[in-house]
């Protein structure tokens, strides 16, 4: 896509390019198994009450570990708890991680990313050797220090992560903003005497959109990890809430004997991480297969 | 002016760039520090001390003092080494972390042989086979081992390979019996069983450390092989490649001699990069096979909220992180013609 077309028709332009890559999406047949499992995903969180065939906290000390079947699809845990059920209900708490991630790193990454690259100067500066801090660590890492800081909760956690995972996006979204700083486009809204910000707000922020949409949906799988990672930590999701990380780390006592507790909750967050992960490899090859992951 | 000078002014650019980072990650961890929801003063003088003994102690901890004067002796305190003594040990962190870091880097040095074993291969393999039924395989294969939460991958692992078909060696890093056996040199277990001449020991260990190093290689064997294949693809897209190929050379000595020769550089860096981040699954791994390396050290002070030991931590992974992102730029100006 080059720079005057898309200043002539930006935003047919850009809709054209989604329904090029879902139509791209739909050739691939990885993809295509992305797509379906976070379909299948959402569908389950919102008709979770449906799905689940127990309550997911009733708690059954007549039928602790039972093995799979039996009534119990996927077996009972140490508290005769179903489940299967808990697993349908976790999903709603990966849901909600992945949508307060994406609504608070988007925006952050795409205003500080357009900014720097828009003004450049010392405030680009400034801005890219804060995310060089960020980025010399590890997400796991610093978010376990940041939820060391405010204290285990899926709260915390969240935004443990938000924090640690705006840097990746903004660097992203201000290498794009510098590619369109010197446009003719921006040059005429100059002209014609337009702000900075409006500028940054109105014709840089939705050019960068795009790409930024794409880190997300690939970071996705790195929020997911990290997420459990904590919850199996025991610096997440806190018992008894049904999160898959913590539901592994209650299961680790038992698992020698009764296999199913860590067994389930595990290919749970696998396939969603690995759905993300084949999404954004086949929306990374829909767009440029030279774009280079900082991680 | 010449292209020396250049890259000269290039690397004193760079030389600050890193003391700012550094700098930067030092006001991190000292505010993730003070965010700690632990009192270290209630942690050092115990629940019944009187209120003089805790007055005292805060004042000689230097918390009555201003955020920022206390950021500079904080400053201070990690120039000259000191990066304070540990709650529960009651020894210097600095000291605990030297003691625990040789199991890490015993772990993680084999995880990424076997990761740089397992992902450039493939790399090559995707690259040559371009869009076929090969390169689908590996690029499942490697997003698999990308999307897997790596605690979950260990305790299946366990309970197959250990539990069930006894393979090979359960948590710890070599067997019970063993344990204390052979003095400790260097801290690396194999190399001090060598040492000891103790080959039951090293066995033990081998077999202990295979596991979870075949894991972490694993994890990491994603990024190495989507890069190894990336770099390929640039390589096998040139005139040179079609010129090799007319002058009758096999396929083999193509791609391994003239691609493969020319992206050594480029997969060195980025192999030094994997490295770094194999600290993240190391966190995870340690703690589900009972490893006891940096990760668990970090992990069980975190929930004993140890403040001195949390923040050391963290600063010793970020100066990791950036000594070997300095590292893989160095070796690539280093031995990249391309670059002087």
């Amino acid at each position: 896509m080059s720079v005057t077309t898309a200043s002539r028709l930006r935003v047919p332009a850009s809709v054209y390019a989604l329904r090029n890559i879902v139509l791209f999406l739909m050739k691939s047949p990885t993809s295509l198994f992305g797509l379906a499992v976070l379909a299948l995903l959402i569908l389950v969180a919102i008709f979770a009450p449906l799905i689940a065939t127990h309550d997911p906290y009733a708690q059954d000390l007549a039928n602790t570990l039972q093995a799979p079947g039996n009534g119990h699809m996927f077996g009972t845990d140490e508290l005769g708890r179903d489940i299967f059920s808990r697993l349908v209900w976790g999903s709603r708490i990966t849901l909600t991680i992945i949508f307060l991630v994406s609504i608070v790193v988007g925006p952050i990454g795409l205003a500080v990313g357009a900014a720097s690259g828009y003004l450049g100067g010392r405030f680009d500066t400034v801005m890219m050797r804060i995310t060089d801090i960020f980025l010399s660590f590890p997400s796991l890492i610093l978010s376990l220090a940041f939820v060391a800081a405010l204290g285990p909760s899926l709260n915390n956690a969240i935004i443990a992560i938000a924090l640690t995972s705006w840097p990746p996006i903004a660097r992203l979204a201000r290498a794009e903003a510098m590619t369109f700083r010197n446009a003719d486009y921006i040059a005429a809204a100059r002209l014609q005497g337009a702000s900075p910000t409006r500028i940054i707000v109105k014709s840089i922020v939705p050019m960068c959109l795009p790409s930024v949409l794409i880190r997300l949906t690939l970071n996705m799988a790195t929020v997911i990890l990290t997420a459990a990672g904590l919850g199996f930590l025991g610096l997440g999701a806190q018992p008894p809430l049904p999160e898959w990380g913590a539901m592994i780390a209650t299961g680790r006592r038992y698992m020698l004997d009764s296999w199913w507790l860590v067994t389930f909750p595990g290919v749970a967050i696998l396939c969603v991480s690995l759905a993300f992960n084949l999404l954004g490899d086949g929306l990374r090859d829909a767009l440029d297969p030279k774009q280079m992951n900082r991680r | 002016m010449s292209t020396r000078r250049l890259s000269m002014q290039g690397a004193i650019g760079h030389i600050g760039t890193i003391l700012v980072t550094l700098l930067g990650l030092l006001v991190l961890t000292f505010i993730i520090g003070r965010m700690m929801p632990a009192d270290p003063v209630r942690a050092m003088v115990g629940e019944d001390a009187t209120r003089e003994t805790y007055e005292q102690v805060f004042r000689s901890l230097g918390l009555d003092r201003p955020l920022w004067e206390q950021f500079f002796y904080y400053l201070g305190d990690v120039l000259t080494g000191n990066f304070g003594t540990s709650i529960r040990t009651g020894q210097p962190v600095i000291q605990d972390i030297l003691h625990v870091m040789p199991a890490t880097i015993e772990l993680a040095t084999f995880a990424i042989l076997i990761g740089a074993g397992i992902g450039v291969p493939m790399g090559v393999i995707a690259a040559v086979n371009k869009d076929r039924w090969l390169d689908h395989v590996v690029r499942v294969l490697s997003l698999f081992g990308h999307s897997m939460p790596i605690f979950w991958t260990g305790m299946i692992a366990l309970i197959v390979l250990y539990a069930k078909l006894d393979l090979v060696g359960g948590s710890g890093r070599m067997d019970q019996f063993y344990i204390g056996l052979v003095p400790e040199t260097t801290g690396f277990l194999l190399i001090d069983s060598l040492l000891a001449g103790e080959m039951d020991v090293f066995w033990s260990a081998v077999n202990h450390l295979i596991l979870p190093a075949a894991l972490l290689g694993y994890s990491s064997s994603a990024y190495i092989t989507r890069m190894t294949r990336s770099f390929m693809l640039d390589q096998l897209g040139q005139e040179y490649i079609t010129t090799a190929r007319v002058k009758g050379l096999s396929n083999r000595q193509t791609v391994w001699r003239h691609a493969f020769g020319n992206i050594r550089v480029q997969l060195v860096t980025i192999v030094a990069l994997a490295y770094g981040s194999l600290l993240e699954g190391a966190v995870l791994i340690e703690t589900v096979f009972a490893w006891p390396g940096f990760g668990q050290y970090l992990t069980s002070n975190l929930i004993i909220g140890d403040m001195n030991a949390v923040m050391t931590c963290v600063l010793i992974v970020g100066v990791i992180f950036i000594a070997l992102n300095l590292l893989s730029d160095v070796l690539y100006r280093l031995f990249d013609p391309r670059t002087r």
